[in-house]
């Protein structure tokens, strides 16, 4: 029997009898973050991180049966040990170790290598097989350091400031919003945020995630948000919503803006490249770390990083999973 | 480079075309003579010619960013942008940014590197690469590639350089067009605030039309407009001046050698004369189709076979100068008396005493193989650039067919990774036999829903091409067609595009061969 397979809801642990971020409903789920393409409702029981538990509640509604495990508890479901490990992809975000009779797999979930100040670092787990995601795997994308991104995003929002104008910043409500709030220069004027991002600031602040103050953006009068930062998510992009900010900046926050042609198809003034997934350096050193021979490949660019590990010594296979990779518009 | 590269970034990260020209007026305001000039020459679109094939320029981004080759084609795939692609895998500079003047990188670097052997060249480019930072290696390598483009129009530049040199856009217009060399004289030629000046071979700035949206009518009275046929050709001036002739196209390239009937005809012209025209394949009687004249159109010296068989002429519509004096301000109906008087083969006035006289000539445009009628005011002046009120275009509807999506590849530039270049299918028996190729004409949630399609169908891959299953049904619309062996379906097609989505439409809805080649009659 293996450890792990593929199945028609998802990845499946046969000896345990549980599934790890199924996307149908399942008996048993272990779920490694609460963006929506990983923690799907409809499973009988689900299990997370600690941290994840209150995200998870607001996402699946207050009738789903959640458990919480701290990161590096053991649970053991008929013979197999499961351990959850920081992924640093959002607030909660987990690995999951899977290991059985000598044997471990991880699943990575979504990661990135880089600080967060908003999570726990990625930690490298070693293990004989290894589950990566590759939504940014090309070796066009190598990250800045995101204090140098912060940097830029300061300086847009100070010059949108010194003409009065208000900056509106579209990040996922989940975790890029909290990662840039808590980023920014907060001494350079108000911070609004729509109501999605605000939901999640009110979890993320009594799991105590230090943000700075941010009031949700109800007022219908445009001068009273002139100079002031608005985050919201880009969904919004285009709507309504937009009218009460009068003439206002508009910037995205995402991996996807590394190239230029994604940042001329979304029609704001600005984008800034930052992600909560890691880029191709930190994909290929994740690896490495874990020591893993065989490694399957979920969503984003899976042929070319199955094919560069295949050609440098690992045992790749790329796997046809239901994540979603736009990070711009979908879950990040 | 630094400063050019900041003005490209500015530029580019902004859609608000006050800013752009905010962006360039500080530019030039700024920019020593010998960066203005070249900032001038590569803003307008021009381009130097690439010292070496892009295959190379791949090969040593490969090499710097140590990856194979079959990893940066895929990148490529993604970005949709070769510069882009290479600017973004090679390693992180070592400085900060290049403090060199672009003029160093344009006339030190770029240019000897032509004449310079490939292990050179590849040096030079590694070398280079390392001087750079990431913004600007992006603009310097579109520089080396031939691909710089801005996006900011001819008018949005003219509006910078008259803000920022106080030289009106109109002089400005007219000193830059034709070929005008990027050096600190011209520079300071264009800048000098004496305005009498205009040299020997310059054409002026182009009058365009519009087009005309709705009934004709609307115009008011007929009487008050000329009615010509819309030539499908090049347009061009040509110039009679101090013995001298030049031709030149709108694009602003001088073409005098290409056509040399056109050049024996304007020797008969009086010395300040300055002609507008249309240049077209001309055989028989009758105007060669458009495909034909393009066989020209590249041939910088024409052979005796080529010229035999797409003699070309000008069909002159218009007289800017006569006498040496320029007649732009004087009436239409003035200018076209004076022109009628010169030897030259005249874009004849149609008769038109009603507006349904227009339509009815405009119907019969196609049996001529012009591609609708003109409508220009007889008290109008001769414009600048695409205003809207005194000429028109009127053209007649294109023909459109019911096609097949068979095959898609993905875009470049705004559309890099998503599919958007399309190939269509006809019924040919049970068979789809590829007729069209089309990028445009859709809308962006069209584009997404179609490439969501192309991804969830795609039946088998040769290379960047996908096959897709034969689902989808578009109608496209065209200007032109012509038989061509070189093409599977035996017939090509001008300006293709997508009219409409048939969601409505079944694949075996569509149109066959037969009915297509049945198109070439009419």
């Amino acid at each position: 029997m293996p450890l792990l397979e593929l199945r028609p809801a998802g990845l499946y642990c046969p000896p345990g009898d549980f599934y790890i971020d199924p996307w149908k409903g399942v008996d048993r789920a272990i779920i490694t973050h609460g963006h929506a393409d990983h923690a799907r409702g409809g499973s009988n029981s689900y299990l997370c991180c600690s941290d994840s538990v209150a995200i998870l509640q607001t996402r699946l509604g207050p009738q789903a049966s959640i458990q919480g495990v701290a990161y590096g508890e053991t649970v053991h479901f008929s013979g197999v040990n499961v351990t959850l490990f920081p992924a640093g992809h959002i607030f909660g975000a987990a690995q999951v170790k899977v290991e059985s009779g000598g044997y471990s797999w991880v699943v990575s979930g979504d990661y990135k290598v880089e600080p967060d100040a908003t999570c726990a670092a990625f930690q490298p787990v070693r293990c004989h097989s290894f589950v990566t995601e590759a939504t940014f795997a090309l070796p066009i994308y190598r990250w800045r350091p995101s204090a140098e991104v912060f940097s830029q995003v300061n300086d847009w929002w100070r010059s949108n400031a010194a003409e009065k104008r208000a900056s509106v910043l579209y990040a996922y409500s989940l975790g890029k919003a909290q990662r840039l709030l808590s980023g920014v220069d907060a001494e350079i004027g108000p911070i609004y945020t729509h109501t999605a991002v605000e939901r999640i600031n009110e979890v993320y602040r009594q799991a105590g995630v230090l943000l700075p103050q941010t009031t949700q953006a109800l007022d219908s009068d445009a001068a009273s948000y002139a100079g002031s930062l608005i985050v919201a998510p880009p969904g919004v992009e285009g709507s309504t919503w937009l009218r009460r900010f009068g003439d206002c900046s508009t910037a995205i926050a995402s991996g996807w803006m590394q190239v230029r042609g994604q940042r001329r198809r979304r029609a704001v003034d600005r984008g800034f490249t930052l992600s909560d997934h890691a880029d191709w350096p930190g994909l290929l050193s994740a690896i490495r770390e874990t020591g893993a021979e065989t490694i399957w490949v979920t969503h984003g660019s899976i042929e070319p990083l199955v094919r560069w590990l295949n050609e440098n010594g690992w045992d790749a296979k790329g796997l046809a999973t239901q994540f979603t990779s736009d990070e711009a518009e979908a879950a990040e | 480079m630094k400063h050019f590269a900041e003005l490209y970034t500015a530029l580019d990260s902004t859609t608000k075309t006050s800013a752009k020209v905010a962006a360039m007026e500080a530019y030039f305001r700024q920019a020593p003579a010998s960066d203005a000039a070249w900032a001038t020459y590569f803003l307008r679109g021009e381009k130097l010619r690439s010292p070496f094939p892009s295959r190379l320029l791949r090969q040593w981004a490969a090499e710097a960013a140590g990856i194979p080759a079959w990893l940066f084609a895929e990148c490529y795939e993604s970005v949709g942008d070769l510069a882009e692609t290479a600017a973004l895998l090679v390693p992180e500079a070592e400085t900060e940014s290049s403090s060199l003047p672009l003029t160093e990188w344009v006339e030190q670097r770029l240019i000897p590197l032509r004449k310079l052997p490939e292990a050179e060249q590849r040096e030079t480019i590694l070398r280079s690469w390392q001087k750079l930072n990431a913004s600007e290696r992006f603009v310097w390598n579109k520089l080396i590639t031939g691909g710089f483009r801005v996006g900011v129009s001819e008018g949005l530049v003219l509006r910078a350089l008259a803000a920022a040199t106080e030289v009106p856009e109109s002089v400005l217009a007219h000193r830059l067009s034709g070929a005008w060399k990027p050096t600190p004289e011209a520079w300071a030629a264009l800048i000098s605030q004496e305005t009498a000046d205009a040299a020997v071979s310059q054409p002026y700035p182009f009058f365009l039309s519009h087009p005309l949206e709705g009934a004709a009518e609307q115009l008011g009275n007929v009487a008050d407009w000329l009615v010509e046929r819309k030539w499908d050709g090049i347009r061009a001036q040509v110039i009679r001046r101090k013995g001298e002739v030049h031709i030149w196209s709108r694009g602003g390239e001088q073409i005098t050698d290409r056509f040399p009937e056109v050049l024996s005809e304007a020797w008969r012209l009086p010395n300040g004369t300055v002609l507008d025209g249309e240049i077209l394949g001309w055989n028989d009687g009758r105007v060669l189709p458009f495909a034909d004249l393009q066989q020209r159109i590249a041939r910088r010296k024409p052979g005796k076979a080529i010229l035999a068989k797409v003699p070309a002429r000008l069909m002159a519509f218009d007289l800017l100068e006569a006498d040496g004096v320029d007649l732009r301000a004087r009436p239409l109906s003035e200018r076209r008396a004076i022109l009628e008087t010169l030897p030259v083969n005249l874009s004849p006035r149609l008769p038109a005493l009603t507006w349904d006289d227009v339509a009815a000539l405009r119907a019969s445009s196609r049996e001529l193989g012009t591609e609708g009628v003109m409508l220009k005011r007889l008290q109008s002046p001769y414009g600048v650039g695409r205003q809207r009120g005194d000429w028109w275009k009127s053209k007649i509807e294109p023909y459109s067919v019911d096609a097949v999506l068979i095959n898609a590849q993905r875009g470049h530039g705004r559309r890099a990774s998503l599919y958007t270049a399309y190939t269509f299918g006809v019924w040919d028996g049970d068979k789809l036999v590829p007729f069209a190729k089309a990028y445009s004409g859709l809308t962006d949630v069209e584009i997404r829903a179609a490439d969501s399609f192309i991804r969830r169908n795609t039946v088998e891959r040769f290379g960047p091409v996908c096959a897709v299953t034969p689902e989808l049904v578009f109608e496209i619309a065209f200007e032109g067609i012509q038989r061509s062996p070189r093409h599977k379906s035996g017939i090509a097609v001008r300006f293709p595009r997508m009219a409409r989505w048939r969601t409505d439409k079944k694949a075996a809805d569509a149109d066959t061969i037969e009915t297509v080649k049945a198109l070439l009659r009419t």
